[in-house]
């Protein structure tokens, strides 16, 4: 546990972390490795668990019947993959791929929300690393949609 | 001579870069313009069909041709990606400001281009990967609409085989056969290796996604002064005396393409400007 917690607080999310606040989310977390190809879940499934990469790559794709799997985006080290357990109906919407062999870091959703409505420290925390990260992700969904290389009007 | 006159150059080839973007290598027929600095446009003008401002990508340095790049989106830019090897084609400058390659030197620098944001950076990137010794880490973070859209392919290739450099390609769109990363340019930004007391950043592409990465660049730490855009502007002239390409109190043709941030932090997103 104490090993599974320094690696932790060497992710760039949790940098700074109080080692209570850091002991409690430790509580909820597990290494994973993940094989090139597996899934490390399914469009529609139930967030029970988001990933911080540790190292490798992993996919956000949506398929949909009769078009190509199309990638949203593509996620690297230290970078966190799913969002969908902080808000309810806590279901992910699209699906997230290993690229490559993955090493990730895997946080209980459910035993991280318990804490975090348990003790608004580690809510505000969480609120405080996440909401950043969903912001950043958001403008990046806006410049996709601009299509700013698109050819320009009139032309 | 007069500055409105342009010199006569031949189409030596023309390379389809995408389906619509054509890179053209020019020579001068007889008397050639000045050698252009990095980040510098000329006027091209095509023989009764009018005159476009091109951003110079490639220096007709050491034997080779002057190199430009050149997206058809209207009636002159399309009669210029119509050329053949053999025709003439007019060239007046080089004009504006360039790419601060001198004033960088001895700092990290990283480049940002998207889309055809590339052609104006190439030139740079290439005094930069010449001189690798008077910089210190090189990035170039390159986003593009699709895999189909990229720019300078062997090139890219070319540089990512480089040891000392780092080299990250983005696609805004992408299905399962595109190997590489998936989402915006800026993306790119926190993930890049630099240190922003000691970096020179030289950002080119369409003015939102400029927008989105300066605020990127802000985030990552790099101050505006060290913070350089390429601006697009409906260049006329050339020579400051139109006023076509005005821009707040600037005049892009003379004070830019090429123009630190800071200079126009308080009226780049303004809507009315």
């Amino acid at each position: 546990m104490e090993s599974l917690e320094r690696i932790i607080l060497e992710q760039t999310l949790f940098a700074g972390l109080d080692p209570d606040i850091a002991q409690l989310v430790t509580g909820c977390a597990r290494n994973l490795h993940f094989e090139p190809g597996a899934y490390l879940f399914h469009e529609g499934e139930d967030a029970k668990e988001f990933y911080l990469i540790r190292h490798g790559e992993v996919v956000l794709e949506i398929t949909a019947p009769g078009r190509r799997t199309l990638v949203l985006s593509t996620i690297k080290d230290g970078e966190v993959v799913g969002a969908s357990w902080l808000i309810p109906p806590y279901r992910w919407n699209s699906d997230a791929r290993a690229r490559g062999h993955v090493r990730a870091l895997g946080f209980n959703a459910e035993c991280l929300r318990r804490k975090c409505d348990e003790d608004a420290r580690v809510g505000y925390e969480m609120t405080k690393r996440f909401m950043p990260m969903m912001v950043n992700r958001l403008q990046a969904a806006y410049l996709q949609l601009l299509d700013v290389y698109g050819r320009p009007e009139g032309s | 001579m007069d500055p409105y006159v342009p010199l006569p150059y031949r189409v030596l080839a023309t390379r389809k870069d995408t389906p619509d973007v054509v890179t053209l290598d020019l020579a001068p027929v007889g008397d050639s313009i000045p050698e252009p600095q990095p980040g510098q446009f000329t006027m091209l003008y095509v023989f009764g069909v009018g005159e476009a401002p091109i951003s110079v990508s490639g220096a007709p340095v050491d034997g080779n041709p002057l190199v430009q790049t050149v997206r058809a989106v209207g009636a002159v830019s399309n009669a210029i990606t119509r050329l053949r090897p053999g025709q003439e084609i007019g060239v007046r400058g080089p004009y504006g400001t360039a790419w601060p390659v001198e004033s960088a030197t001895g700092h990290d620098i990283l480049f940002v281009a998207g889309g055809l944001g590339l052609a104006p950076l190439r030139p740079a990137i290439r005094h930069v990967l010449s001189n690798r010794d008077r910089y210190g880490r090189v990035s170039l973070l390159y986003g593009t609409r699709g895999p189909e859209d990229m720019l300078y392919r062997d090139e890219l290739a070319e540089w990512r085989r480089m040891l000392d450099v780092e080299i990250e390609v983005t696609v805004d769109h992408a299905d399962r056969t595109w190997r590489g990363t998936v989402g915006v340019v800026t993306k790119l930004i926190p993930r890049a290796d630099f240190d922003p007391e000691r970096t020179t950043a030289m950002v080119c592409g369409p003015e939102v996604m400029m927008r989105f990465s300066v605020l990127a660049l802000q985030v990552a730490g790099l101050p505006f002064e060290r913070t350089f855009l390429s601006l697009e502007r409906a260049m006329k002239c050339g020579l400051g005396l139109c006023g076509r390409c005005q821009f707040g109190a600037h005049f892009v043709c003379q004070e830019g393409a090429v123009i630190s941030y800071d200079r126009i932090a308080h009226i780049f997103t303004v809507r009315e400007i």
